[in-house]
């Protein structure tokens, strides 16, 4: 067993020490990714199937990156089909792949809950990429090597999460993250896009973007999640900008310089703005080859691979 | 003709006439022939042994789902009468959510036949409120009634609809039947799968508020007291209703409410993990809620105790917990969570616990039964309220299986069920 056990599903109650071993492996393992050859063979002979029921680019592939820079054999299964249409039941899905002998599944579901499901009923490996408007972890546990590389050790750090966190499993990710590392921890947004129970998450709430911006180190911007609104959370796209959306004249009244993260993909010009999404404070694509970083880091350590060893990893194909 | 029955040394508690008292209860041709002190029992009686038990009318569960017609698969009216009686249920009243809606007298009245030949508890049908539930269109109240229907409701739906829901608690009052109420404002509910709290920020599931229900509620009991007509409020779930019942009742009006076993013992903490054997409508609340439900059923505010029981098949619970079915099974684990979740802490005692699941049931909704007077229905419910049991829901009787209670040990269960003088279950043989 790894020191994360069986699955990776959330950061919510992993102990500061588990998040500080998976950023300390992810980092060396950068440096592969900017090899000519960028391949290690850590994984090989392992199988890993990413099991997509929504539609994600970014996230999919920066899993097929880091499984083939590790030498995992890699399946993608992608169905706009989850189990709520008729068809064959989520468990069922899995038992299958599973009985063709695999190691890992990666899963990205509508539904919240749907990889800890899973993970109670098949012994391979689960890892959660995502699931409804739970926790998204990796995205999470990237943010936080982001954020480590720029500001160093996040204690007292002020990290504000900015939009649609309702319906964010990045925020709720990010929350449980950086609250491990002993980041203070602050969302804004319309309150009808935030939790009614927030602060029992343990973090401040601002109404007004100008507040966040006053206080924080750096700022996670989501993405406005458009496909999520049907019940008119918000007026409009227009109105939303010109009271939330991230501009270039609202961030020189910052009274310091502040780093810009957003989990992609940008609605430009809704909650971001592109002057300061390629600006100088933007980290945005940092956050993304830092994504294939972490990733190969939880294959590592889920396959049960020492901690100690992820230089090592690094090397032999050197 | 069956052998009399002759219960003898149990402590007889029946509050319809303030008995608590050891002594014996002699059932002949399907009545109470004689109750209390020492009787002598007549020769070929079959004696069962009650001493240390509680002996009490037949409990009554006026809020379940039997499933059939439709979806005999989860449930019969057969089976569903059994698991009643294994509960120590003597009479169950059936909601008609079923497929066809129970909507029609012939529904109706094949449902009561489906309970009569099954000889286990007694089924009362319910009737629909409207044609198809579908809100718009009042069912033929008269005509059900005539079968047998013993009140109105659109169970798993609220009537949205003002204007009808006033004109069935007007109509309603020509037959003298309650008019059932599922309070919920769907507009505010819509895609909730739980509480809106705590647990549904951390778990990222879409919550339901507490004012959800509460708005129905407040409605309803305007429009009862507009109306002069009899509301029943099912299942109550907030602290918050609670108190808009009691105003309620302050004022006069005509309304009675009830609550269900799972609301007065579990809070929204047992969803964690996604357990879908804790998803039901309305959802399990806050431990605040929980407190003021038993507070509520002490004082007399909320009147009965009811199961909701809603038997799902194994794969319908087994899935993403957003699209899982709401509701748990009950009938058979009731009595035993009322018992320790109620009595044994205190909140109510064995008489006030009878009273709530077997007496005001009868009378709120105008059963026979509900008390153990000498010529009444023999319908008994025998129970050992310190008899520890762990839940084994392979065991059912329910053709359902989805508890949030399996592997729980709870105290106090049925050992004797006896329905219009037959003995229907027997724990332990």
């Amino acid at each position: 067993m790894s020191l994360l056990g069986k699955d990776l599903i959330g950061l919510e109650g992993l102990t500061r020490e588990q998040i500080t071993t998976i950023l300390d492996v992810a980092d060396p393992l950068k440096a592969i990714s900017e090899r000519a050859i960028k391949k290690v063979p850590t994984l090989r002979g392992m199988t890993v199937v990413n099991l997509f029921f929504e539609a994600s680019t970014r996230t999919r592939i920066s899993f097929e990156f880091a499984e083939k820079r590790m030498s995992a054999d890699t399946v993608n299964v992608a169905t706009a089909v989850s189990s709520v249409s008729k068809g064959e039941t989520l468990v069922d899905t899995a038992r299958n792949l599973e009985a063709m002998k695999i190691d890992m599944v990666v899963i990205r579901h509508p539904a919240s809950g749907a990889p800890r499901f899973l993970a109670d009923r098949i012994e391979s490996n689960v890892i959660n990429a995502g699931d409804g408007t739970h926790e998204h972890p990796t995205q999470g546990l990237l943010d936080l090597l982001t954020l480590r590389s720029h500001l160093g050790s996040l204690e007292g750090k002020r990290i504000c999460i900015c939009g649609d966190v309702l319906h964010s499993r990045v925020a709720r990710s990010n929350i449980w993250g950086l609250k491990a590392l002993g980041a203070q921890v602050a969302v804004c947004g319309p309150r009808s896009l935030l939790p009614g129970a927030i602060t029992d998450l343990g973090v401040e709430v601002f109404g007004r973007i100008e507040e966040a911006i006053g206080w924080a180190d750096a700022l996670n911007v989501l993405r406005l999640q458009l496909e999520r609104m049907e019940r008119g959370y918000i007026p409009s796209l227009r109105e939303y900008n010109r009271i939330f959306g991230l501009t270039r004249a609202r961030l020189e009244r910052a009274p310091k310089d502040l780093l810009i993260l957003h989990p992609g993909p940008m609605n430009r010009g809704v909650e971001i703005d592109s002057d300061v999404a390629d600006g100088p404070h933007s980290v945005i694509l940092e956050q993304v080859t830092n994504g294939v970083a972490v990733r190969m880091a939880v294959l590592y350590l889920l396959a049960g691979n020492a901690p100690a060893l992820a230089d090592a990893a690094k090397a032999d194909s050197a | 003709m069956t052998a009399p029955l002759f219960l003898t040394g149990g402590r007889l508690v029946d509050p319809s006439q303030g008995l608590d008292a050891v002594g014996d209860l002699l059932l002949i041709d399907g009545k109470v022939a004689a109750i209390g002190g020492t009787i002598a029992g007549p020769e070929g009686a079959h004696r069962i042994d009650c001493a240390g038990q509680i002996v009490a009318p037949g409990l009554i569960d006026v809020h379940v789902h039997l499933r059939e017609p439709g979806r005999e698969d989860v449930e019969t009216v057969a089976t569903g009468a059994h698991a009643a009686v294994a509960g120590g249920f003597t009479a169950v009243a059936a909601m008609p959510n079923t497929r066809p809606v129970t909507d029609n007298q012939a529904t109706v009245s094949f449902v009561k036949r489906q309970g009569e030949a099954a000889g286990f508890a007694r089924v009362y049908p319910y009737g629909a409120i409207t044609v198809g539930q579908m809100g718009e269109t009042l069912a033929e109240f008269g005509e059900m009634v005539a079968a047998g229907a013993v009140a109105v409701s659109d169970d798993g739906k609220p009537v949205e609809n003002a204007h009808i829901m006033r004109t069935a608690l007007e109509y309603a009052q020509t037959f003298g039947i309650p008019v059932v109420e599922h309070c919920e404002v769907m507009a505010l509910a819509h895609g909730g799968a739980m509480h809106e709290g705590t647990v549904s920020a951390r778990l990222g599931l879409k919550g339901i508020p507490a004012e959800a229900e509460e708005i129905d509620v407040i409605r309803c009991i305007l429009l009862a007291k507009l109306t002069g007509g009899h509301i029943h409020l099912c299942h109550l779930s907030t602290k918050g209703s609670v108190d808009l019942v009691r105003w309620g009742k302050d004022q006069g009006v005509r309304v009675t409410a009830e609550v269900c076993s799972h609301h007065i013992s579990l809070t929204h903490e047992a969803v964690e993990g996604y357990n879908t054997n804790a998803k039901m409508n309305p959802p399990l609340r806050t431990a605040r809620d929980v407190e003021a439900l038993q507070q509520g059923l002490k004082d007399g505010t909320i009147d009965l105790l009811v199961t909701d029981h809603a038997p799902h098949h194994y794969d319908e619970k087994e899935r993403e917990f957003a699209d899982a079915p709401n509701g748990i099974v009950g009938l058979e684990t009731a009595l035993g969570v009322n018992v320790t979740w109620l009595v044994e802490r205190g909140v109510l005692t064995i008489p006030q616990l009878v009273d709530r699941m077997s007496c005001l049931p009868a009378k709120v909704f105008h059963l026979p039964g509900g008390t153990l007077r000498a010529g009444a229905l023999a319908d008994v419910t025998v129970f050992d309220p310190s008899r520890s049991w762990v839940v084994d829901p392979a065991a059912f009787k329910s053709k359902g299986r989805n508890t949030p209670y399996g592997g729980q040990t709870l105290r106090g269960r049925a050992t004797r069920t006896i329905v219009g003088g037959r003995l229907v279950h027997a724990l332990d043989g």
